[in-house]
């Protein structure tokens, strides 16, 4: 595809003039006159029965307007989505409230108090008595599986959710001819998303329609679902996402706290706002990762790869949210990674645990997948004394392979792999790298290069738990004036697609970009979408708005023609203006076009006035973006202190629309996927209280924390969408989670240490050492 | 109790109750909600302002702590549609993904600016430890500092 002036240029974001002046509204820059706030009881406990709740002291207190138990969400509300539907899955109901009387983790939502201001309701919500009887808990997923631990869900009589296995081949027959094994546990740490903006809820009932504004990347999901849970037709139901402050997963979900915050606007006829606080958001939101990976990987000497063995228990929290089955499966679909694996065989087991419930964050289920496969290559790197470089070159699919098909199911569609990894290598001068790591280990320095090579899935969206499929929706509309307007499904929340789709509306009908505007987000402008998660929005959504706009071109030149009194295949246009090829005496200008499509007197025969065209894309097949990541660290034996030397990242997501956007993915990814490696990582006591509640335990990096970065990319486009593009939006986390871990332990390795558990901090680092001291 | 604070030159008063931190004052009461709550509890940056001149959390700080003094937000940067040119650096270089850190670090950027027109790339990272962003790793943020300052010195 030609990348023209509008497409791939390094356009600056229209979105930003209202964000860095303080103009923008979120959820919680929203007021109502007459508005109530909420406040949530959350339990303390974290698997209890409640013997009662008692909520007179608090409707007696001072601005209160109501108070709601699960009585009321149970005489109120039907039930929130739970899903995916796969195979076998048992999943428990859930509710805005605990309507049954057991609470299963710390933070499970109790009761609600609404009161005129938000201290108001805050201060009444402790004066709600709740009496608790707690029962044993079971914080670990793999003692969740024993027999005897303590069941979450009765009904259900098992804390398995499901079972799922992947494969193909002879793997018992792999291993069984193999030369060396290699077998790692990994523990994937719970991470908290932390979006700089908490989840946040407004709603109204208005002259017969509900207004739900909420920080959510699914507005058109939530709508339909909460048709559901708060009983109203869904026409009668209107979602807007606002500005929306991030979401990294954590807003693709279908929450309690929207159902509720709607049901009590029904309820009590006034506006009604709910903000969630930042411990809320640690304990109420769902985590990230949780993942137990057992790993073994069979190979012959010369390092080809024979067979891998995976078991995944998956840390699934009390309940399954909107998605939350969707994630550990992913890592059983992708955990070949980016090598011709003949014979493999994944188990994935999703287990009930007394944690807030986890889903998707950044790479959901792809970076566990990634971190498995690349931890183990470069074991079996060390195991057979190769470079980590050669055993990769070694299995990688070669490119005359695609589409190639894993054993595990996935069907790749495009790759290069060597070619990425190569790029990352002479960028970094990999050689020389080497020789300087021998030349400090001499002097008792430490450098670790670690390597990642990564491929992933995107476009993602085909599953059952989500009212919508896996397209997604364009409108592209010329006003009569010739000016345009784009309505996308998708729902960006800091990704700048206001800016590229902007970019792709410019490319297809030659218009300036600033004549595009595109809207998303509200239900009631854009007739229905999927959403924004997955790194799904430029390869589904922005195929969807190319779709629209190419149709729209065609029609504009029919009408041209018409006008012209010349064919349509005669018509060449410039955006500006249409001529007919060889006359430039005869032409008609693009706004006089599209006032003639609307003043609808000399179309050709048949035509339909207007010149407006929605188009849902669905693409062909999943997409699959890969790269390189290399990282370069110095580890002081002394203090266990990791210090970044160099970030090389070298990532191909198919055609590049805006390099200043797919930077700012990178970097974010990055810092994320680095974050779990040496920083973040949730911590619970053995009671299921958690521990690292405030950004004061749980670590975000901050502008101190994290390296300069070195990014490139190889352009292999992909061929299942008009773009070529692949999506970036995940691909950083997705590198550098297991880049960073392999640099760290390449530079440990003359001590022995071949594992160490994330987040990789300096005391286990230091502790590491101390125990392999003598190989010092 | 009754607040009286000259905000972006211009002197407001409003009753709040005893405990109010200034971002409520300021969200809440005045309407000014360029400055964001993301914490509550003075580990993010998403809520400062200067008082007085000088860089703090509006989260932590009273209301009644502004009586009588003065106080300028993200709000007061822009003039008569002319950017700041630290907002101009953050719009070129790709510093904004969700936004919402951003007013902070706006007025972060701003203030180490003053105080320093020339900062070495760690003096920027170090000035800046206090303002969390999620989504851009922080590299284009470290751009605009460096372009706003060249910008400035001119
Ligand atoms: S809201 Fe004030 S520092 Fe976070
Ligand atoms: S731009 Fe989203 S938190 Fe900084």
């Amino acid at each position: 595809m030609v990348i023209s002036h509008a497409l791939g240029a390094r356009i600056k974001r229209r979105e930003d003039p209202r964000l860095i002046t303080g103009r923008a509204i979120y959820v919680d820059d929203l007021n109502f006159a007459g508005m109530v706030h909420v406040a949530i009881v959350r339990s303390p406990h974290a698997h209890a029965t409640i013997r009662s709740i008692d909520t007179t002291a608090a409707r007696r207190a001072p601005g209160v307007v109501a108070v709601w138990t699960g009585e009321d969400v149970k005489a109120r509300c039907g039930p929130l989505p739970v899903g995916p539907r796969i195979k076998e899955m048992k999943a428990p109901k859930r509710f805005p409230l605990v309507i049954d009387g057991v609470v299963r983790h710390v933070g499970d939502p109790v009761a609600a108090v609404v009161a005129t201001t938000m201290d108001a309701a805050r201060d009444a919500s402790d004066l709600v008595e709740v009496d608790y009887e707690p029962l044993p808990s079971v914080q670990d997923p793999e003692a969740a599986l024993e027999p005897g631990a303590p069941i979450l869900h009765q009904d259900l009589g098992t804390n398995v959710c499901f079972r799922m296995t992947y494969g193909g081949g002879n793997v018992e027959e792999a291993f069984a001819g193999a030369d060396v094994v290699v077998k790692t546990r990994i523990v994937q740490q719970r991470l908290i998303p932390a979006a700089m903006e908490t989840r946040g809820v407004v709603a109204q009932y208005k002259g017969g329609e509900l207004t739900v504004w909420t920080s959510t990347q699914i507005p058109h999901v939530v709508k339909t679902t909460l048709a559901e849970t708060v009983r109203l037709p869904e026409h009668e139901i209107h979602v807007i996402a606002p500005e929306v402050g991030g979401g990294f997963g954590s807003k693709l979900d279908v929450y309690g706290e929207e159902g509720l915050v709607a049901a009590l606007a029904l309820a009590l006829g006034r506006p009604v706002k709910w903000i969630e606080s930042r411990r809320e958001n640690f304990i109420a939101t769902i985590h990230g990762r949780g993942q137990i990976d057992y790993v073994e990987l069979a190979a012959h000497h010369d390092g080809t790869v024979a067979g891998l063995r995976v078991r995944a228990i998956a840390d699934l929290g009390a309940y399954s949210q909107l998605l939350t089955p969707g994630v550990p499966t992913n890592t059983g679909l992708m955990c070949c990674g980016c090598y011709r694996i003949p014979n493999a065989h994944a188990e994935v087991i999703g287990v009930f645990t007394n944690r807030t419930p986890t889903d998707a964050y950044r790479g959901a289920g792809r970076p566990e997948a990634t971190f498995l496969i690349e931890r183990a290559m470069d074991l079996l790197a060390a195991e057979l004394k190769m470079d980590p470089v050669e055993v990769r070159r070694k299995n990688f699919i070669p490119p005359a392979a695609f589409p190639y098909k894993t054993p595990t199911g996935a069907v790749y569609d495009s790759g290069n792999y060597e070619r990425a990894l190569d790029k990352a290598l002479e960028r970094a001068d990999y050689r020389a790298l080497r020789d300087e790591q021998a030349k400090l280990r001499k002097q008792g320095r430490y450098l670790g290069i670690g390597i990642a090579t990564y491929v992933e899935i995107t476009g993602l969206g085909a599953v059952a738990g989500l009212s919508g499929g896996n397209w997604e929706s364009a409108t592209v509309r010329v006003e009569p004036t010739g000016k345009v307007t784009v309505l996308t499904g998708t729902s960006p929340h800091g990704q700048g697609e206001e800016t590229t789709f902007a970019q792709i509306v410019s490319d297809r009908l030659g218009v300036p970009v600033e004549d595009v505007v595109v809207l998303h987000g509200d239900t009631r402008a854009v007739p229905h979408g999927v959403g924004t998660f997955g790194s799904r929005t430029t390869p589904v959504g922005g195929s969807a708005v190319y779709v629209a706009a190419e149709k729209v071109k065609d029609k504009a030149v029919q009408i041209a023609a018409h006008l012209l009194e010349a064919a349509p295949a005669d018509i060449s246009t410039d955006g500006a203006r249409f001529t007919v090829r060889g006359s430039p005496e005869r032409s008609v200008e693009f706004k006089d076009v599209a006032r003639m499509a609307y003043k609808a007197y000399k179309l050709p025969a048949g035509m339909e006035p207007g010149l407006d065209v929605t188009h849902f894309f669905v693409p062909k097949e999943r997409v699959f973006p890969f790269g390189t990541h290399l990282c370069v660290v110095e580890v002081d034996p002394d203090t266990g202190e990791v210090t970044f030397r160099r970030y090389i990242a070298v990532d191909d997501c198919g055609n590049i629309l805006n390099p200043l956007l797919v930077a700012g993915q990178i970097h974010g990814g990055i810092v994320q996927g680095l974050a779990q490696a040496i920083y973040e990582g949730v911590t619970y006591d053995d009671e299921g209280q958690l521990l690292t509640g405030t950004f004061a335990e749980y670590v975000v990096p901050q502008a101190t924390d994290v390296p300069a970065f070195e990014l490139d990319h190889t352009v292999t486009p992909s061929p299942h969408n008009p773009l070529g593009a692949k999506g970036v939006g995940e691909a950083g986390t997705i590198g550098a989670t297991p880049a960073v871990v392999n640099a760290i332990l390449d530079a440990l390795a003359p001590f022995g240490v071949k594992d160490l558990q994330m987040p990789i901090t300096p005391r286990r680092v230091w502790e590491a050492l101390e125990g392999n001291s003598a190989s010092r | 109790m009754l607040i009286k604070a000259r905000i972006n030159d211009e002197w407001r008063e409003a009753d709040v109750w005893p405990g109010a931190s200034l971002l409520f004052f300021l969200r809440e009461t005045l309407g000014l909600v360029g400055s964001k709550n993301a914490c509550e509890q003075g580990e993010c940056g998403s809520c400062s302002v200067w008082l007085d001149g000088e860089l703090v959390c509006s989260c932590l700080v009273l209301a009644a702590q502004a009586h009588g003094h003065e106080v300028r937000t993200v709000e007061a940067l822009a003039t008569d549609d002319r950017l700041h040119p630290v907002q101009e650096a953050f719009i070129q270089t790709g510093a904004v993904q969700c936004g919402f850190c951003t007013p902070g670090l706006i007025v972060a950027v701003a203030d180490l600016l003053e105080h320093d027109p020339r900062p070495s790339e760690t003096i920027i990272r170090e000035a800046l430890a206090g303002n969390l962003c999620r989504c851009t790793g922080y590299a284009k943020i470290i751009d605009a500092v460096k372009i706003a300052a060249g910008r400035m010195q001119k």
